[in-house]
């Protein structure tokens, strides 16, 4: 279990970066926490020819607040997020997700921004990201862009965004005056990848439920945003039928994908269990 | 018989855990050697296949200076061995190369060395060597590996069948025929291993000049080793030295002679360089070998009053593609056949035992070895029946146990037992528990729609097995261990033993012995072990055999340097050395306690001063004896676990709440030790009851090759383990001591089980595979519901 061979280069500044990635494109591997990139590097299921170090990029770190948006920079420790008293008060969906994120010592190296990269789909904040309608910063030497969550995650490790391109930060609009979140995950153990997961984040105005947003992770090959379930909960006043029919409209909205942990129908059962009671939560929350 | 108010029995800390805390633990890794080579296997792909050739030149060109060596090279100074059992005729197992020469017959299985002057550089070379493979079917299904039309792992055995035995008593089938209730399941044992922390690790090191291959590694039985290396690499037994230094664990799975590690010893030989081979996590799950892997069918009869009636079990077990070199492959199953329900009076038993070969890893001997099995069926289908009877499980057990007039006996299974004390390690359990308050607090949550559940499983535990069953097997295992106690000038003791320290403690407890024999304080006594060319002969660690069987040649060695030390003494003091006794570091006086001379004063004058002494005495002062257990073919322990937990019916998840353990291993050395193995034994069972197994699909890949896919218990999950301890010293030996190290692994995965199917029963739903998973908890209510 040693990696093969590769190059490794640990720049000093953004635009070095750019540029190597510029050059280098897919040969080139960003290493952030590399809590993920370096076990497949030992298990040599993957050979980039060339590893770019952004852990000096002083642009890259911190957490900010502004004009009611988070900005999460993609060096952001996953520690460090889960420490934040700005994440706490205007994400507290991220919040109550951090600590089902891996487990401490790799909370201590691995990044925010390698986590969203990475698009594993059965990772957490991909799918807060899609449920809070974050926008994820990509940088490349012909200029920036921005990217809506929902649009971002193309498949099983797959994004939009382009082999030169660094995700720098995300930014994700803060909590409104109203609204509540709910996060909760079933793994087979602490801190393990989800059976499944469910995000929900709406206006509740005594049991009345508006803008429901639903998203899951752990179903399939990529975050889900969960079309029919909101619309079932949109308007409603939070009811046992109105849990049973958010629950029969989630079957329209997810396809999991069964593997030796948990079957299709045993993930789509579960996330209609995680459902129910996140609402359960959220609604009892006032 | 130990004085009571010496280190024996005493709470010591073990003086070796303070080394390892500092991070100066030397592990085979750890150590370095000059001019080094490093090996990488070439490992099959597939789970069946004949390798129709190997083509170094890739590899060569892309490592210069590399080395490429086939199993056939191999073959040329490694005779293959033969897994057969001289005491079981019928029981077949072809030769095994070190290395796979013509047919690989599990994915994993070794098929070539490179060599190189790195690891990452061996593993570059060992990436690049082409096979030119021909893919064949394979048997990888347990319950197929018999059929008519199975693949066949062995072609030229005609058949997968290893063996096949049967055993019993009485006439079960009338008796089940005449039972008030008769409770039957079909249960299932995932194949798992045992995952020891510090890897398999080899460092061979051939000198031409000599002649001499010294290795050292992370094995439970160098001396097994030892013999195997010089049998099969020809090389005379006292030119072949086996050290092994810490050892992070092994559980079983470093106890077996493995291709791959007799291998780096060839090559080694062809090379005449030192050559070290680390299995690294990937390759160890499909090198290691593998365990449990069972398919049990079984049958209780119970009459109206709970009281058993007969007992039928039918038990298929799936091997690798090998048994192991002198250690019974069918161990799994024939320790399933012959421990159920032991603990339990009946006179009704019959069983049966099927061994299949896969195409898998080679199977062995894992923590516990095949009792999991027999305790899990048993006490499952005395709770099932109890609730037939609508007895209450304890007490159910209470009226089945063999009552202390029925010892010394012969279970229907066939164990000798003298004695046993499930009675009051229950008793003891239920206390500890608060079983009537957990039972009442149960029915109160399941008002509340809350599905608390609890189990309560009686276990037996063979430790120390002797030669009884070694020795007719023909294998080169001894099942004698021993020591050399050494009295040093300045007072203090050395001892040097046979016993092998794989994480466990059992060299601090060795201390603690000799500490009470010759009236030092235990830190006073250093021990080392692990090297064949310096320690006596021994067996090594396995079947919990350390204390009772090691301990005791400690304890005769340590009584032999006391003799000694008494007739020095006297001679010096012009004393009858039948008055004088050890005692505080000193030579006392055996009437007064008063102190006469000091240890130190013996070891100086019988060191330094034999100038002093009169003519004609000769100081002795090491001692060197040894111990076979020769009175009873083993030492059963026994216990009862209990769990406690709760059930999410609609997620399938399982809380574990709390797990108890009372054990009778016997006079307790040092209860921190035994309480530690039990809960390190727990956490183990508590694996295989809801983690732990090797997934393979049908044509023999295994599907979870690593720490993201094959799951163990983590420390955030598990409940406190509570210990509590019976002890019945057995009468065989001095000591009386028993062993614990499997204890907690055998009872656990029984107790969660109950406890599950408690918390299912309400809904009729039951879960009869291990590991238990959200899943199968979730179809077995599906199925419930479904009718
Ligand atoms: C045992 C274990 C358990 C884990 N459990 C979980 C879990 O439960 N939930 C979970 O979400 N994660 C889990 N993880 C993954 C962990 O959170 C990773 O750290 C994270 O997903 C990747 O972050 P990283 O900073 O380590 O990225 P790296 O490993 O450095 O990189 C990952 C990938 O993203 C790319 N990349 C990284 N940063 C950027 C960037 N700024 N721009 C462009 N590309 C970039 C890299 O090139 C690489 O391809 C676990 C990891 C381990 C080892």
């Amino acid at each position: 279990m040693k990696a093969p061979r590769f190059a490794y280069i640990r720049p000093e500044s953004l635009d070095e970066v750019l540029e190597l990635l510029a050059e280098h494109g897919e040969e080139a591997r960003i290493l952030a926490g590399g809590q993920s990139l370096m076990p497949t590097l030992n298990m040599r299921l993957s050979r980039p020819r060339l590893l770019i170090d952004i852990n000096r990029i002083e642009e890259l770190k911190g957490i900010s607040f502004e004009d009611g948006t988070v900005r999460i920079g993609a060096l952001a420790r996953h520690a460090e997020v889960m420490d934040s008293p700005v994440v706490a008060e205007h994400l507290p969906m991220i919040a109550e997700a951090m600590p089902h994120v891996a487990h401490v010592a790799i909370r201590n190296r691995g990044t925010f921004g390698g986590s969203i990269a990475l698009a594993d789909p059965a990772a957490e904040l991909p799918a807060c990201a899609v449920a809070l309608g974050a926008e994820f910063v990509l940088a490349s030497a012909r200029g920036r862009r921005s990217v809506a969550a929902r649009s971002f995650f193309n498949g099983l490790y797959e994004t939009e965004r382009g082999d030169d391109e660094l995700l720098i930060e995300t930014r994700i609009p803060a909590i409104e005056p109203g609204y509540r979140s709910s996060f909760m995950e079933l793994a087979r153990r602490h801190g393990d990848f989800a059976l499944a997961g469910v995000c929900c984040h709406a206006k509740v105005d005594g049991n009345v439920l508006s803008d429901v947003r639903l998203a899951f992770f752990g179903s399939e090959d990529r975050p889900r945003f969960a079309d029919a379930a909101s619309a079932a909960a949109e308007g409603k006043a939070w009811s046992d039928d109105v849990k049973d029919a958010v629950k029969e409209a989630l079957g329209g909205d997810l396809d999991p994908i069964g593997n030796f942990h948990a079957s299709a129908a045993t993930r789509l059962h579960l996330a209609r269990v995680l459902t129910g009671r996140a609402i359960d939560r959220m609604v009892a929350a006032g | 018989m130990a004085d009571p108010g010496g280190a024996v029995g005493r709470p010591l800390p073990r003086s070796g855990a303070r080394r390892l805390a500092f991070g100066r633990g030397k592990y085979s890794d750890d150590l370095r050697f000059p001019g080094l080579l490093h090996l990488a296997f070439v490992r099959s792909p597939y789970a069946h296949a004949r390798i129709l050739g190997i083509d170094p030149a890739p590899a060569l060109a892309a490592v210069p200076g590399a080395r490429v060596i086939t199993g056939a090279e191999i073959a040329t100074v490694c005779k293959p061995w033969q897994g057969t059992m001289d005491h079981l005729p019928t029981m077949v197992s072809p030769p095994q190369h070190a290395v796979a020469v013509d047919r690989a017959v599990w994915q994993g299985e070794p098929v070539a060395a490179a060599v190189a002057a790195s690891r990452a550089k061996a593993e570059d070379a060992a990436n690049e060597v082409a096979v030119a493979w021909e893919p064949l079917p394979a048997a990888a299904v347990r319950d197929r590996t018999l059929d008519e039309d199975a693949a066949l792992v062995h072609p030229e055995l005609g058949s997968n069948l290893c063996f096949s035995t049967a055993l019993g008593t009485g006439d079960s089938e009338a008796a089940l025929d005449g039972a008030t209730h008769v409770v039957e399941g079909r249960f299932s044992f995932a194949r798992h291993s045992g995952i020891p922390l510090e890897m398999r690790t080899v460092i061979a090191d051939y000198d031409p000049g000599e002649g001499t291959l010294t290795v050292h590694g992370s094995h439970q039985s160098p001396w097994h080793q030892q013999d195997t290396l010089s049998r099969h690499l020809g090389i005379p037994e006292h030119l072949v030295r086996v050290v092994a230094p810490d050892i992070g664990g092994g559980f079983g799975i470093k106890l077996h002679i493995y291709g791959d590690e007799i291998a780096v010893s060839a090559v080694s030989k062809i090379l005449g360089r030192p050559v070290k081979y680390v299995v690294d996590r990937m390759e160890a799950f499909v090198s290691d070998v593998h365990a449990r892997d069972q398919a049990v069918a079984a049958r209780l009869g119970v009459d109206g009053d709970g009281r058993i009636r007969g007992l039928s079990v039918d038990a298929l077990t799936s091997l690798g593609a090998y048994g192991s070199l002198g250690r019974p492959p069918i161990s799994e199953g024939m320790m399933t056949i012959m421990m159920a329900a032991g603990a339990y009076a009946n006179a009704h038993y019959d069983a049966r035992l099927r061994v299949a070969f896969q195409n898998k890893p080679p199977s062995g001997m894992y923590r516990a070895v095949g009792q999991p099995i027999a305790c899990a069926v048993a006490e499952q289908l005395l709770d099932w029946a109890a609730g037939a009877a609508g007895i209450d499980p304890v007490e159910l057990r209470r009226r089945n146990y063999w009552t202390d007039d029925d010892y010394p006996l012969r279970t229907p299974g066939g164990l000798a037992i003298n004695r046993l004390s499930p009675r009051r390690c229950l008793d003891k359990l239920v206390g500890m528990m608060g079983y009537e308050s957990l039972r009442a607090e149960q029915a109160d949550l399941r008002k509340a729609g809350i599905h608390r559940g609890i189990g309560v499983a009686t276990f037996l535990e063979m430790t120390s097995v002797g030669p009884a069953y070694y020795g007719p097997s023909g294998a080169h295992i001894s099942t004698q261990d021993g020591a050399t106690v050494r009295l040093e000038p300045s007072g203090a003791v050395r001892c040097v033993t046979s016993v092998i320290e794989l994480g466990q403690g059992t060299h601090a407890a060795l201390a603690q012995i000799v500490a009470d024999r010759l009236g030092v304080a235990a830190n006073d006594v250093g021990v080392v072990g692990g090297d064949t060319a310096t320690t006596p002969y021994g067996g090594g660690a396995w079947a919990s055999r350390g204390l009772t069987i090691g301990g005791e040649a400690v304890w005769r060695a340590a009584g032999g340097l006391r003799a000694n030390i008494l007739e020095l003494a006297g001679s010096i003091l012009q004393a009858d050395r039948a008055d004088l006794d050890l005692a505080g570091g000193a030579v006392c006086d055996r009437a007064t306690g008063e102190p006469r001379i000091a240890l130190s004063e013996i070891g100086r004058i019988g060191h330094f001063r034999h100038d002093t002494l009169p003519p004609g005495i000769q100081p002795e002062l090491a001692v060197t004896r040894h111990y076979v257990p020769d009175a009873a073919p083993f030492a059963l322990a026994n216990g009862v676990q209990g769990s406690s937990l709760e059930v999410d019916v609609e997620t399938g998840e399982i809380r574990l709440l709390d797990h108890w353990v009372v054990e009778d291993c016997g006079r307790i050395v040092n209860p921190l030790l035994v309480e530690e193995q039990i809960r390190g034994g727990v956490v183990q069972g508590i694996g295989g009851a809801l983690f732990e197994e090797c997934r393979y699909d049908e044509d023999g890949q295994m599907l979870n090759a690593s720490f993201a896919d094959y799951l163990v218990p983590m420390a955030a999950g598990l409940p406190d383990i509570h210990v509590g301890h019976v002890e019945t010293p057995i009468e065989e030996t001095a000591l009386g001591t028993k062993g614990a190290g499997e204890a907690g692994t055998v009872g656990a995965p029984a107790a969660i089980m109950l406890a599950v199917n408690d918390a299912l029963r309400p809904l009729g739903a039951r879960v009869t595979s291990l590991p238990i998973t959200p899943e199968s908890i979730l179809e077995a209510i599906a199925a419930a519901r479904a009718g």
